[in-house]
């Protein structure tokens, strides 16, 4: 029993060992509450802000959650051969790694990229994405990579609905918007809270894809809080304020965390 | 009958549309791979070939880099799963007042956004010294991974019955035996599902190992792989798209190995339950 306390026990000093060392290295940098208020003085810091709740919003509530919860509710009528297929290359965008989908999509986005061949081929006008619209490129690259979770979540949950409901319902004359919006999603409604929360926080931390899509350029339009983070602790070497900054952020996730712990316990 | 199979084909073709956009970027590597001349455009290549992938497989272009982010990923998901399952045992088994506080704790700490610890990370391990270590960004690795590895584990653990375990302690095995022998083996897809999410979690991680690793033989691939770009002078898109594909493998196969044991979306069951 000792023993198996020591695992966990362990594990709680390191966390108490670096949660310490956080605040001491913030205390020893920062002079009280100068960084803080220097950072939201700071021009770029609210850009950052901005883009961080666009990105957010975009990608993980409008693109991801959305999206997979179209493509599972898709999947339920579609063909088998057609679900196995796109379901593969969904998933498969998930599990590549994160630079690897960054670099695709930056070729995908670029002026002489996919994209553009296709809407030449189209005879739509053409541009350099990742210049002219770039917080709406990295978005789409993040909807590419995360919708995969969205939909297995929504599979999941969907898979769940006793389907006499549903059965009786279009027996009582109900079209497919009124049965999605009177029984399908109020009967998924956890589901779409929990996985609007785990998208949201996944989001909140992103950097491989953008940084390697884009640097957070061009000049600072597509950086968002961990790029603006970075940038500030390594790149200006000003350690004290990236921490602080880092730490909004983290307070931001642990608001977010709450709210999910929440939910969860709500549906236990 | 009528209506059922216009919806079918109607559904069928949106997931077609959405497939095909989800293929075009996956389309471009694996062309490009084979493309003597590959562009970032997709294309079929004029005359395939599998010069990129003899150019890339060189010591210091993917053997190093595979073979550092295997000893840091392996080394870290041994750590973790170890880790997990001790931890996950007396929660699982014991009732405890901590036990709910513990799990909490967990499934925040599992919540929270990991890049922002990272410059608080890093200033730490400059004054401890494991910057710039493999060991360093070992431990790391296994802390940010624990919280979630320890939650799934438990789940996975709740779902053995107790009832064994007490027959094996009658006939005189202690708690670490009946855990070993009996508790592990039984929730061996479990532990699977533990292992292969912690590795493929830690693969594709490119934050970590690029703020607490500086010596460039210690890169593991997903780092290196910024290569192709900045100091190699011009981009060579074939070899990139080739170097992409070997990196990817893996975790491709794995995944792929483990959905088809223990179905799709493994990872979700034990992380949704709560």
């Amino acid at each position: 029993m000792v023993l198996f306390l020591a695992g966990p026990i362990a594990y709680c000093a390191y966390i108490a060992f670096t949660d310490l060392q956080l605040t001491g290295q913030a205390e020893s940098s920062f002079v009280g509450f100068d960084n803080f208020t220097a950072a939201f003085r700071d021009d770029a810091f609210l850009n950052a802000v901005r883009l961080t709740l666009v990105f957010t919003f975009l990608s993980s509530i409008v693109g991801q959650n959305t999206l997979g919860l179209a493509l599972a509710a898709l999947m339920q009528r579609a063909s088998k051969p057609v679900r196995t297929v796109t379901g593969a290359v969904v998933v498969t965008a998930w599990v590549l790694p994160e630079v690897v989908a960054g670099f695709l999509l930056y070729a995908f986005f670029r002026r002489e990229g996919t994209l553009n061949a296709i809407l030449d081929w189209l005879h739509l006008p053409s541009q350099n994405w990742l210049f002219t619209l770039p917080i709406l490129a990295v978005s789409f690259a993040n909807v590419w990579r995360g919708t995969a979770f969205s939909m297995l979540v929504y599979s999941a949950a969907l898979s769940e609905i006793p389907k006499e409901v549903t059965e009786s319902a279009e027996v009582d004359g109900a079209n497919s918007w009124q049965r999605l919006w009177h029984i399908t999603l109020p009967m998924i409604r956890r589901s779409i809270g929990t996985n609007l929360m785990l998208n949201t926080l996944q989001t909140l931390s992103v950097f491989g894809l953008i940084w390697v899509m884009t640097r957070g350029g061009p000049g600072n339009r597509s950086q968002t809080l961990p790029l603006f983070m970075y940038e500030q602790a390594f790149q200006k070497s000003m350690i004290g304020y990236g921490t602080a900054v880092a730490l909004l952020l983290l307070v931001v996730g642990s608001l977010f965390s709450l709210v999910y712990m929440r939910l969860l316990r709500t549906e236990a | 009958m009528k209506t059922r199979n216009r919806r079918r084909l109607t559904a069928d073709v949106a997931l077609v549309l959405v497939g095909a956009a989800f293929v075009l970027p996956l389309a471009w590597v694996l062309l490009s791979s084979v493309d003597a001349d590959a562009n970032l455009r997709v294309k079929l290549p004029a005359h395939p070939t599998l010069d990129n992938f003899d150019a890339v497989l060189k010591p210091d272009i993917t053997f190093t880099p595979l073979l550092n982010s295997l000893i840091l990923c392996g080394g870290a998901t041994l750590l973790t799963v170890v880790c997990a399952a001790l931890a996950a045992y007396p929660l699982s088994r014991y009732r405890s007042r901590l036990n709910t506080p513990f799990l909490t704790t967990t499934l925040f700490a599992t919540c929270l956004p990991i890049t922002a610890v990272m410059v608080p990370v890093y200033a730490l391990f400059v004054q401890v010294n494991l910057i710039d270590t493999m060991s360093g960004t070992i431990y790391f690795f296994t802390a940010s991974q624990l919280p979630f590895a320890i939650w799934l584990m438990k789940n996975f653990m709740d779902g053995v019955p107790k009832e064994l375990e007490e027959a094996a302690w009658t006939d005189g095995a202690n708690t670490f035996q009946s855990l070993i022998r009996i508790v592990l083996p039984l929730m061996g897809p479990g532990v699977a599902v533990v292992t292969v999410f912690s590795f493929t979690m830690m693969w594709g991680n490119f934050f970590v190992p690029f703020m607490l690793l500086l010596s460039p033989d210690q890169m593991p691939a997903s780092v290196s792989i910024n290569d192709f770009f900045g100091n190699r002078g011009t981009v060579v898109y074939g070899q990139l798209a080739a170097f992409s594909i070997l990196y990817s493998t893996p975790v491709i196969l794995l995944y792929v190995l483990v959905s088809r044991r223990f179905g799709g979306g493994f990872a979700l069951g034990g992380a949704m339950k709560g």
